[in-house]
């Protein structure tokens, strides 16, 4: 029981950091439907910036905090600018290959610069955080995921439900170019949902690597698992993107748990086969009406 | 003898079957031919061995960068999943050369016919998916391939890998580079033929009215799901072909190179080369290989020269930087690729002294 008790909690922590890593990209894929393969990149950059600010700068936690988010948001904003918009309204295989090549464009520059080795955070989370219960121990870092995680979510359910940004974000969704004939400035949609779609992800990896350690590897590969987790909650639902997360991490810690734990990654793609061919707009997603 | 066809002044074509010529002048078929000669008689003789092998790997690339194009540039179906098919290409001419032992002539070939079969499984998600869907589904299959060739080990035989056989064609063993460079280039030959002339075949125009609107191509008849099945069979094939190619080439396989960035390497080549053009996948695997083998040569002269010194770790970051740098400047530079440039060039010359 214990041994379940334990596999249980490391799923939904797990399925949590997924579901967060994958609100980025569904918000990008929302607002300009683009499929982002350099998602883990982002992840990963945002992960260095915030290690190069607290290593070799020395500045206090919260501040680092707030400028390596800032960091992540002008670049999210030059990645539209510079890479993305040139492309409005090329064929889907264009894009799909232009994040490919930013996301191996990245990979090389983060390598070069940091190398492959793993690095760690100081640890600066106050003990407060930490949860027992039982047997089970949960350690600060969780909580703190728990709360940022759940803080973020409110915010931009709130911005996307109140604000004028994003109810105009939802609308170029929606329709782009009924939007655009109602005055929405759907270029400036675009390039914001970029750079938001990069501060949370650079604040998603950011928490991933004061869980795991920072290395471009493991934190790019995260960026592929985003596939499954939004194929299953749907690929433009931000809810859907958590709860996604939260079975996929639940399904592949118990198959490492019970099953083998090398089936471990690859289960999350076999349930993404499936998913598709069932239900290929996932639980929460939007059905678009086509046929073929 | 009939009329020579050189350069027309105009567009003189009357009938479809004149537009569908694959030579629409006879300068270009004389060209093709001194083409080939040069490709058989002299490439041979003059090249050094390392030149021989990075011929033989642009041949291997070639033949499995045409199979993506019939894919993605002629059919519109993104696949995320080429370097795999690739890899059970290798692994299917590796186990029937060395379980069944067949010889080398059966065994690629049926090697390119199980992966046909596992490609087509791969493209039952089609018949309900397209565009960005599609595309994530044959992800999954990359990943599932992956590790179903690294863990079914009774069959593959897990992280060792296999060791074939030395290459014998009808009892004569394959002398190096230079043996394995004729049947390289031959099969490259062979498959080229087969994809021009594919493309003017009633199954090719599908192909090209599935990608150009698969709603409208429905309304004209065309059933969609068995072409698009057939265009995913015919492309593993090619992969499943070049990978058996390889796999007898290279001597021994591990499961290691066919991953994600095989198959991205696979689908730069397409772009680089000019998507829905037989020519650019031979120009993007050319484009490919030698940027490949350029950034090593250059990565090992700056580390032998000594002005990166601490770098033994710098030379694959160096790499994945200018090969993605090269996939997003020909996006934005140049999206139809090395065809278009080339097809720039020749009408440079032809329209020579008032060329734009």
């Amino acid at each position: 029981m214990d041994f379940f008790m334990q596999l249980l909690v490391g799923g939904l922590t797990v399925g949590f950091l997924y579901g967060l890593s994958a609100m980025g990209f569904v918000m990008i894929f929302k607002s300009s439907s683009v499929l982002n393969f350099a998602h883990g990149e982002l992840l990963a950059i945002g992960a260095y910036f915030f290690l190069a600010l607290t290593a070799w700068a020395n500045l206090p936690i919260p501040i680092v905090f707030i400028i390596a988010l800032g960091g992540c948001f002008v670049l999210g904003l030059l990645v539209e600018r510079i890479f993305l918009r040139p492309l409005i309204g090329e064929p889907l295989i264009f894009v799909i290959m232009l994040t490919v090549g930013l996301a191996a464009m990245f990979k090389g520059l983060i390598l070069l610069i940091w190398g492959g080795n793993l690095y760690t955070y100081p640890d600066f989370l106050p003990k407060i955080l930490e949860i027992r219960w039982g047997m089970i121990r949960i350690p600060p870092v969780y909580g703190a995921t728990l709360i940022i995680g759940t803080l973020f979510l409110t915010l931009f359910g709130l911005f996307f439900k109140f604000s004028s940004q994003g109810i105009y974000m939802r609308s170029v969704a929606d329709n782009q170019r009924a939007a655009l004939s109602l005055g929405v400035n759907v270029k400036r949609v675009f390039a914001l949902s970029w750079a938001i779609a990069a501060l949370v992800a650079g604040m998603s990896g950011m928490v991933l690597g004061i869980i795991n350690g920072v290395n471009v590897h493991n934190l790019s590969a995260i960026g592929l698992k985003v596939f499954p987790v939004v194929i299953l909650g749907g690929l433009d639902s931000i809810g859907g993107a958590i709860i996604g997360g939260i079975i996929i991490g639940l399904l592949e810690t118990f198959t490492g748990g019970y099953l083998s734990p090398s089936l471990r990654d690859v289960v999350p793609y076999i349930v993404l086969v499936l998913i598709l061919l069932i239900k290929p707009y996932g639980l929460f997603g939007l059905k678009e009406i086509e046929r073929v | 003898m009939r009329k020579i066809h050189l350069h027309p002044c105009g567009n003189f074509r009357e009938r479809y079957d004149l537009e569908l010529t694959v030579f629409s002048t006879d300068f270009g078929r004389l060209w093709a031919g001194i083409g080939l000669m040069i490709l058989f008689a002299f490439v041979p003789l003059l090249a050094s061995p390392y030149m021989m092998y990075v011929f033989n790997m642009i041949g291997i690339a070639a033949i499995a960068a045409i199979g993506l194009n019939i894919l993605i540039g002629f059919t519109g179906q993104i696949s995320l999943g080429h370097g795999a098919f690739f890899g059970v290409g290798a692994y299917a001419g590796a186990i029937f050369a060395t379980a069944l032992h067949m010889p080398m002539f059966v065994s690629i070939p049926a090697a390119g016919l199980v992966t046909a079969g596992i490609g087509m499984i791969f493209g039952i998600p089609s018949g309900r998916l397209k565009g960005l869907y599609l595309t994530i589904a044959t992800l999954a299959g990359q990943f599932i391939i992956e590790y179903v060739l690294i863990h079914w080990e009774s069959l593959t035989k897990g992280t060792m890998g296999i060791t074939l056989p030395p290459a014998r064609l009808l009892g004569l063993p394959i002398a190096g580079d230079i043996g394995f460079y004729y049947i390289i280039f031959i099969a490259l030959a062979g498959m080229v033929w087969i994809a021009i002339n594919l493309m003017r075949t009633r199954y090719g125009r599908a192909f090209i009215a599935i990608r150009d609107n698969d709603r409208a191509a429905e309304g004209m008849g065309i059933p969609i799901f068995p072409y698009k099945l057939l265009s995913f069979g015919i492309s593993s094939f090619y992969a499943g072909f070049a990978g058996a190619l390889w796999a007898f080439y290279m001597g021994s396989i591990t499961a290691e190179p066919f991953n994600l960035g095989l198959s991205v390497e696979y689908i730069a080549m397409v772009i680089i080369g000019g998507l829905g053009s037989i020519s650019g996948s031979i120009f993007g695997a050319v484009f490919i290989t030698l940027l490949n083998e350029t950034l090593r040569f250059a990565t090992e002269l700056l580390m032998n020269t000594g002005i990166v010194s601490q770098s033994g770790l710098n030379v694959a970051p160096l790499r994945e930087f200018v090969f993605g740098l090269a996939i997003v400047l020909f996006i934005l530079l140049e999206p139809r690729g090395l065809a278009e440039v080339w097809r720039i060039i020749r009408s440079g010359f032809r329209l020579w002294p008032f060329s734009y």
